[in-house]
């Protein structure tokens, strides 16, 4: 087959060109690796590409489809965040700590991926550590905005959300702590999905915070999102917080309408430092939604403002506890000109570490000091109880609520290294979902000045399915999501 | 900016030491400011009563699980040892521990 066009190719589609024998898992696979060999250099959304592993997974995948024991991804060439342990493949997490780092084993989702027959041809870039809201915190390098190369993907999954936009691949998974999925989904204008705590196996996914970390898929619609979605949740033993529920297949019975759905728009997503454009072409979905026969009403969540205070204190406070493992003994970097074991350590941290996660090892280590740990942690903790319950309150009165993901359009790179407390700020409207164990999505939702702008839903735990379809819906009233940048 | 949360080069240095981070002294500094901006735009917090409010550790209240003892495969030691800086025979070699 030739004049394959991998623009804005959906899982579904390939799914046909594969299961009609059109293309070959190795052909399709091969379309991508040409595509990201052409346009990697401007766009470094990737850590790693793994030709060679692709091509096996290609062959196996083939076999796969000509037995007729395919799945929906078998064949499917994907990406995945550098901080996935691949079992033989460097995983650096974006830090000069794990350059050099080849994992003995795979995490649950580069398993399960693998077991269905899907094709990684590579690791996707991030903010070290997953630190980060732009992907200028990598140690290897900077992802570079598809619609605009002077700009910032987004973080941290900016290697993921640009691979998506620039088409180097069907789909990517990520990790999002604050926003990290969400976030660039919806600078680079594709869809990502944070699901409800634990209904992703952590396992193997290297920690940041662990009780706010969460595995998810960037696609190019929603209904990829949800595909993707039911093939990685699942219980796993592996992973102490894993629930064990029943998965549906949640790309089933989507509608086109809203019929009777409660759709909530807390007010305290709408603040002076959202950019007016932005507001405008939120304002404009919520329209979108009410045509489409939702009872759209405003509410209020005045505990979601504390959100980023509670973030700023849990998210270090957990950091500075899991990222007290890399000591240069068992693996990563080690520095070895020191003369005695403390300054061994010392050194390998002071030039392992980039200036981001030494500020949030910092941090988390002096709110959880004696003296502080009531004050800051324990704090925190309770003010958490409150937004989680208000949540929870919300939702007995709304099946979603919408607002935007981000204050703003993706920004230039440089603007904002110099100051995390902005850097921080594009975090705001994410942050409450992760601190509430609830699942959001970003969904296209316009563009400003050629940039794209994200509309995200929240729905309680576990109703995914709600989620689905109020982002689906919006998706097939609008064409945002078939637009692709020109790259 | 700073209107009362204030951090001293002395309790960054502390942190240092804690963090097991060597830190230069220009390091130290701009630490001490990003801090102070950031643990002021945190001290919000302060301003919500949470008398007889349970703290939240995990947003999915779960028991401690517990699995049956069963043996099962785990990595070789040849992967096991393989991202070690230095290794000698089947063991990790370490710096002195004691002086």
């Amino acid at each position: 087959m030739t004049g394959l066009d991998l623009r804005g190719l959906t899982i579904r589609y390939a799914r046909e060109l594969l299961d009609s024998k059109q293309l070959s898992s190795v052909e399709l696979t091969d379309a991508y690796l040409s595509r990201i060999e052409e346009i990697e250099g401007e766009v470094n959304s990737f850590v790693t590409v793994t030709s060679e592993v692709a091509s096996q997974q290609a062959v196996f995948a083939d076999r796969l489809i000509a037995l007729g024991e395919q799945g929906i991804l078998t064949g499917i060439p994907m990406q995945l965040k550098d901080n996935f342990c691949t079992k033989g493949v460097l995983t650096t997490c974006s830090s000069r700590m794990l350059e050099n780092f080849v994992p003995p084993y795979d995490s649950h989702v580069t398993e399960r991926l693998k077991s269905l027959g899907a094709v990684m041809v590579g690791k996707g870039n991030l903010d070290e550590f997953a630190m980060g809201s732009s992907t200028e915190n990598s140690a290897i390098k900077p992802t570079r905005n598809p619609w605009d190369l002077d700009r910032v993907p987004g973080g941290s999954s900016g290697g993921p959300a640009a691979a998506v936009a620039a088409s180097q691949c069907t789909f990517s998974l990520g990790s999002d702590t604050g926003g990290s999925i969400r976030q660039p989904a919806s600078f680079c204008g594709v869809v990502g999905m944070k699901p409800t705590y634990g209904l992703v196996s952590r396992y193997g996914l290297i920690a940041f915070a662990s009780s706010l970390d969460q595995i998810g898929p960037l696609t190019t619609d929603v209904t990829d999102s949800a595909l993707v979605l039911s093939q990685i949740a699942g219980y796993d033993r592996r992973d102490s917080t894993s629930l064990n529920v029943k998965i549906p297949d949640y790309s089933k019975n989507l509608e086109k309408n809203l019929d009777g759905f409660r759709i909530g728009v807390p007010r305290e997503y709408f603040t002076e430092g959202i950019q007016p454009d932005v507001e405008r072409s939120i304002r404009d979905a919520i329209s979108i939604l009410e045509g489409l026969g939702a009872k759209v009403s405003e509410t209020s969540l005045p505990h979601s403002s504390f959100a980023l205070a509670v973030y700023y204190i849990i998210a270090p406070s957990e950091a500075s506890a899991n990222l007290s493992r890399y000591d240069g003994v068992k693996y990563g970097h080690s520095d070895r000109d020191a003369e005695t074991m403390w300054e061994g350590l010392e050194r390998t941290r002071q030039d392992g570490f980039g200036p981001e996660v030494k500020r949030r090892i910092m941090l988390g280590t002096y709110a959880l000091s004696s003296g502080y740990y009531d004050a800051y942690y324990i704090k925190a903790q309770k003010v958490r109880t409150l937004i989680r319950a208000e949540f929870e309150e919300a939702f007995k009165e709304y099946d979603v609520l919408a607002m935007p993901t981000s204050p703003s359009t993706a920004f230039n790179l440089g603007d904002k290294t110099n100051d995390p407390l902005q850097m921080y700020l594009n975090d705001i409207f994410t942050i409450p979902a992760n601190i509430a164990g609830i699942p959001g999505i970003s969904v296209p939702g316009g563009f400003v000045d050629g940039l794209p702008v994200g509309l995200q839903f929240m729905s309680g735990a576990l109703q995914e399915q709600k989620l689905f379809q109020a982002a689906y819906a919006y998706e097939q009233a609008t064409d945002w999501h078939t637009q692709t940048p020109s790259l | 900016m700073a209107n009362g949360i204030r951090i001293t080069s002395e309790e960054v240095r502390h942190l240092s030491v804690l963090t097991r981070i060597s830190m230069t002294d220009e390091e130290v500094e701009i630490m001490r400011d990003q801090m102070a901006d950031i643990l002021d735009s945190i001290a919000v917090l302060r301003e919500i009563d949470t008398d007889g409010i349970e703290p939240t550790a995990h947003s999915v209240g779960l028991d401690s699980v517990m699995r049956e003892d069963v043996s099962s495969d785990s990595i070789s030691l040849e992967d096991a040892l393989s991202n070690a800086p230095l290794i000698e025979g089947d063991f990790i070699r370490v710096r002195a521990v004691l002086e």
